[in-house]
């Protein structure tokens, strides 16, 4: 097959799969009675993180903290302002990885399963679409997608010939995963994949991505509000505020010892389900801010409880600590104005 | 046996409550023999996956289905006044009054059109006889009360203008606004962001106390169940599988779908690298009920006689029952 001889790792195990640099989106608010601009939506503001081969990355934050629209930005379905995405080595959209290429390895799994199907083709016809489009026979196609559909746990003889409507959301959900299998790719983005599916079949979702994951060999970018989730199933977890990274690190230690005030408020905000220990105080109080006009210095300073006068001037940048774990706050870095006293060993401690 | 035997004042009782919708080509049986009480200034949480008639009762309790398309049996009393047999303009004084909703989604049930100000004191005026400057200052209390940073311009805000948040405690203040004692909220803090869900969760509470109100919160979410309600009902296909206090359900849940629910993702209840444990299939149709435990086809523990007849509800220890012939079997 034409597409199988693709699948090739360019850089060895040791290459990020995915490096992106400096990625940033701005979307330009409408413009008023003279025809003046009135601003820009900082959606996605100078963020870099590298994806390592065979590894699961989630993707986490409030809303409007960016975390969809990094998805789309890394898909290209989004054209980047600046910022560069290098996949296994090479540049995506240059004459090294043509986007369609790139888009054959890469696929992208929504969080709407039924507005992700044309209602109009049978789920094989769905799953069979894009080999097609890049060349493979019909009835090769057809067969492939047949076989994906009993790997997703979905019986072809029952299965194949019916309507997305014919479905519940969990069966769609598994038909999207085919179809995004059905390239051969090697990595794909879940964003919020499974956020709309009730728990039990969640969980059945969350169980087949991580068999698939091993019988296919890929990397997962995750993208999810559901903290429990990330959790369970990632081995790097990345925090968004605002359009920005404020930490990124292996998942275990970020869980357990989160660094930013605001990945620890985020985490203290997952209910207990300890009748004996209830939240009794909110860890943040109001809304994220709203990121057309983004506050000075560090983003999260206006809901931050450790904030001080420096962090409203000063932007933090993403320090590395020894442990692999990256943190933007001023707090933790060295040459920061921040004025240490007791606060950091009440944050560590 | 009957809820109501074991209960001292009872402010809400919803006895045997059946609703079908006969919208389709088949009537869906969305709830199907409800048996609940709520006591005065008690929280309780229903629970449970989509289709398991969670809202549907909630929203009988205000009778807000739609007439002609709804079939309901059943008693629904609530502090002494049968809702069923109301009259239509009795039932428009008891909506607000007695009892009010909050939803899930505050951007629909808010009017788009009039200021978050207006709309309470229309509410405020069409339960009460005050003047529109009483009314005014009760709506800037009770933004007060939900603490809405600065109230006072915020009453002349549009729904639109709000943030998520803002919006849902805008609701709770309207919800509020003619001195309801029940308060019904549908899934109220689904659509919200987890650090503001957890504001919104504390809110309620400290309402709740201070208030005195009796609330029922429905919501999927085990979490946010425990953190507002005194007791927990769990629902699955139509039916409460299981009802007890927070505590004892947590602990000790004696139906197999809590047991399961609980030791879903959500919940910590994992080993990092090992597959969780699932529900296989899905829930059934509600259309086409199977004739004995609907949880049967699913559950792990099930036998033949599960599939004969639907379980009656058994007592597991105070104030705790489940519908499982098997509970008696273990114990």
């Amino acid at each position: 097959m034409a597409s199988d001889d693709q699948t090739i790792d360019l850089g060895g195990p040791a290459q990020p799969l995915l490096k992106v640099t400096n990625l940033t989106k701005h979307f330009p608010l409408g413009k008023d009675l003279l025809g003046r601009s009135s601003g820009v939506v900082r959606a996605v503001d100078g963020v870099s993180f590298d994806v390592f081969k065979g590894e699961t990355l989630s993707v986490v934050g409030e809303s409007g903290c960016g975390k969809s629209t990094t998805a789309r930005l890394l898909m290209n379905l989004l054209e980047r302002d600046k910022g560069e995405i290098i996949f296994d080595g090479a540049q995506v959209d240059s004459t090294d990885l043509r986007l369609k290429d790139f888009r054959r390895q890469a696929q992208m799994v929504f969080q709407d399963s039924y507005a992700s199907l044309n209602p109009r083709l049978t789920i094989e016809d769905s799953i069979a679409f894009a080999p097609q489009v890049h060349g493979v026979e019909k009835r090769q196609a057809i067969e492939r997608a047949r076989s994906l559909l009993q790997k997703v746990g979905l019986e072809p003889r029952r299965f194949a010939e019916r309507y997305p409507h014919e479905l519940s959301g969990g069966q769609r959900q598994r038909v999207n995963i085919a179809r995004a299998l059905a390239l051969q790719p090697r990595l794909i983005v879940l964003d919020e994949a499974v956020s709309a599916l009730d728990k039990s079949v969640e969980a059945q979702v969350l169980n087949l991505l991580l068999d698939l994951k091993e019988e296919f060999d890929l990397t997962y970018v995750f993208i999810s509000h559901d903290l429990n989730v990330v959790r369970f199933i990632s081995d790097r977890v990345m925090v968004m505020y605002l359009g920005q990274v404020v930490e990124i690190g292996e998942s275990e230690a970020l869980f357990e010892s989160p660094r930013h005030p605001y990945t620890q408020a985020l985490l203290s905000s997952i209910p207990s389900l300890d009748p004996d220990d209830r939240t009794n105080k909110p860890p943040l109080s109001g809304d994220p801010p709203n990121p057309i006009n983004p506050p000075s210095g560090c983003r999260f300073h206006t809901r931050c409880k450790m904030a001080q006068p420096a962090c409203a001037s000063q932007v933090p940048s993403l320090v590395e600590h020894s442990d692999g774990q990256s943190v933007a706050c001023l707090m933790y870095e060295p040459d920061s104005a921040y004025e240490h006293s007791q606060a950091i060993e009440e944050v560590t401690s | 046996m009957s809820v109501l035997s074991n209960a001292v004042e009872q402010l809400v009782s919803i006895e045997d409550l059946c609703v079908t919708f006969k919208t389709g080509k088949k009537p869906v049986r969305a709830v199907d023999g409800v048996n609940l009480g709520l006591r005065s200034g008690e929280v309780i949480a229903l629970i449970g996956e989509s289709g398991s008639g969670k809202s549907v009762t909630l929203r009988s309790v205000l009778k807000l289905h739609p007439p002609r398309r709804t079939e309901m049996s059943g008693r629904i009393v609530v502090d002494g006044e049968d809702v069923m047999t109301m009259s239509p303009a009795r039932l428009a004084d008891f909506r607000g009054s007695k009892v009010s909703m909050i939803f899930q989604e505050p951007l629909l049930a808010l009017d788009p059109v009039y200021t978050v100000g207006d709309q309470i004191i229309e509410a405020i005026r069409r339960h009460e006889t005050v003047d529109k400057a009483t009314a005014k200052a009760r709506a800037l209390e009770l933004f007060e009360l939900v603490r809405i940073p600065s109230p006072e311009r915020r009453l002349g805000a549009y729904p639109h203008e709000m943030s998520g948040g803002m919006r849902q405690r805008a609701m709770i203040s309207l919800a509020l606004a003619s001195r309801p004692q029940l308060l019904l909220a549908d899934e109220p803090t689904t659509a919200l962001d987890a650090t503001v869900q957890i504001q919104i969760l504390l809110l309620l509470r400290e309402l709740q106390r201070d208030l005195g109100l009796s609330v029922i919160f429905v919501t999927h979410d085990i979490g946010a169940a425990v953190e507002v309600a005194d007791r927990i009902a769990v629902m699955y296909a139509g039916k409460i599988v299981e009802e007890g206090p927070v505590r004892a359900l947590i602990r000790e849940p004696a139906h197999p779908y809590t047991r399961a629910l609980l030791s879903s993702v959500a919940h910590g209840g994992f080993v990092k690298g090992s597959r969780l444990q699932t529900i296989s299939g899905s829930p059934p149709d509600l259309s086409n009920l199977p004739k004995g435990c609907s949880f049967a086809d699913r559950c792990p523990d099930a036998i033949p006689a599960c599939r004969a007849q639907v379980p009656e509800e058994v007592w597991v220890a105070d104030n705790h029952r489940a519908r499982c012939i098997r509970i008696e079997v273990a114990s």
